[in-house]
């Protein structure tokens, strides 16, 4: 259940075909190839895959979800996943997420860390990570910018959600604030300015 | 990396079991993701205990960054840095195990409280707080580019590519490789 109008609608218009992993297998699977595609962070990917191919979220469930996993301790696609197959097949689908998120990446990474000494100095290697790292901050603006017309629709109104992904982008992406405090500052406005403009609208019915 | 694969790399047991104590009293500090503890390891492996050189710990993360999947990963590479598989078992589980078990139940009470007031807010309020992190991220990730002009296009390149086309980005990895192994970036 999302409190964002469009969800709530009976007959919603934005997702008319939300679909469900079918099998923990499928959510491995799922899993496993979205881990694969993600180089220099998942994040980007899990949006393109979960929201825009598979379709087993919403935009604001994507949102929800990864809200969550950011406030929580621990790595951010690895709660998203936990949650994600807990959802669909309780704590046997969250193991399975999870594993199908590191199972394969693992392997990868000691193989290429047994390759790295030998090919470190060499220009082209430095200079493929660098052009790829480019790519992986590209990938994650781009999501950002994706999801940015969702909150269009969220209650608290366009000015105070505009205000508060400013202030957070520049708090830590170009002030480098500590990250617990500027999440807690802000994620405390949003959530109390969020209550107070809920409360209205339940009493309004 | 350790050119001896197995083995404890002459760790004893009872360090091994301080290594794994030590990755889960920081897996609960672990807000933003294990990247934002990387400078408190460093301290603790390198500074600390002498079990791992620098080079190493920025060779993990640099490796794991650039490989597919999550970049917890590097954990397990220091992990195996440190003391072979059992030193990743011992820094993966203890990085992982805490927060995931608190992130499930966190996720269960919110599931089960779905309508309260409270849930809601939460989700209303963190929207735009979560879309600003991921600029952030985003922002962060290219500032070390900006000496490179022909890397620094890539990223808006990217941003096109995302959301014009339907493509795996799979493919703007394999451009970003290309152009960086060429001598572009």
């Amino acid at each position: 259940m999302s409190v964002f109008p469009d969800t709530q609608d009976p007959t919603p218009r934005a997702e008319p075909q939300l679909r469900a992993p079918r099998s923990k297998r499928e959510l491995f699977v799922a899993f496993t190839w979205l881990a694969l595609q993600g180089f220099g962070g998942v994040m980007a990917v899990a949006q393109r895959e979960l929201v825009e191919r598979l379709r087993w979220l919403s935009k604001e469930q994507f949102v929800e979800l990864l809200s969550l996993s950011q406030v929580l301790p621990g790595p951010n696609v690895i709660n998203m996943s936990l949650m994600f197959g807990d959802r669909h097949f309780g704590w046997r689908g969250a193991l399975t997420a999870v594993a199908g998120m590191l199972a394969a990446p693992l392997f990868i990474v000691l193989a290429l860390a047994a390759l790295y000494v030998q090919f470190s100095s060499v220009p082209q290697v430095a200079g493929a990570l660098r052009g790829m790292g480019a790519v992986a901050s590209g990938l994650i603006l781009a999501t950002g910018l994706k999801l940015a017309p969702m909150l269009k629709r969220n209650p608290m109104g366009l000015w105070p959600c505009g205000l508060i992904v400013a202030a957070s982008a520049g708090a830590i992406g170009w002030l480098r604030w500590p990250l617990v405090w500027v999440v807690l500052a802000l994620g405390l406005s949003g959530f109390v300015w969020a209550w107070r403009r809920l409360s209205v609208l339940r009493r309004l019915g | 990396m350790n050119a001896e694969l197995f083995g404890l790399h002459g760790l004893a047991w009872t360090e091994l079991l301080q290594l794994a104590g030590h990755f889960a009293l920081l897996s609960l500090l672990a807000v933003g993701g294990a990247i934002s503890l990387a400078s408190e390891m460093q301290r603790y492996l390198v500074v600390e205990h002498g079990w791992i050189d620098a080079l190493q710990f920025n060779a993990s993360i640099a490796i794991a960054q650039a490989a597919p999947g999550p970049n917890i990963l590097f954990v397990a590479l220091i992990g195996w840095s440190v003391a072979g598989p059992m030193g990743m078992l011992a820094t993966m589980a203890g990085i992982m195990v805490p927060s995931s078990i608190l992130t499930f139940m966190v996720g269960r009470l919110r599931h089960a409280r779905r309508d309260a007031l409270a849930v809601q807010a939460f989700s209303v309020g963190l929207a735009p707080l979560t879309i600003g992190l991921l600029m952030a991220t985003g922002w962060v990730l290219a500032l070390p580019l900006v000496a490179h002009p022909v890397s620094m296009l890539l990223v808006p390149a990217t941003i096109v590519f995302m959301l014009k086309t339907q493509r795996s980005p799979l493919w703007m990895i394999a451009v970003g490789a290309l152009v960086g192994a060429l001598g572009g970036a």
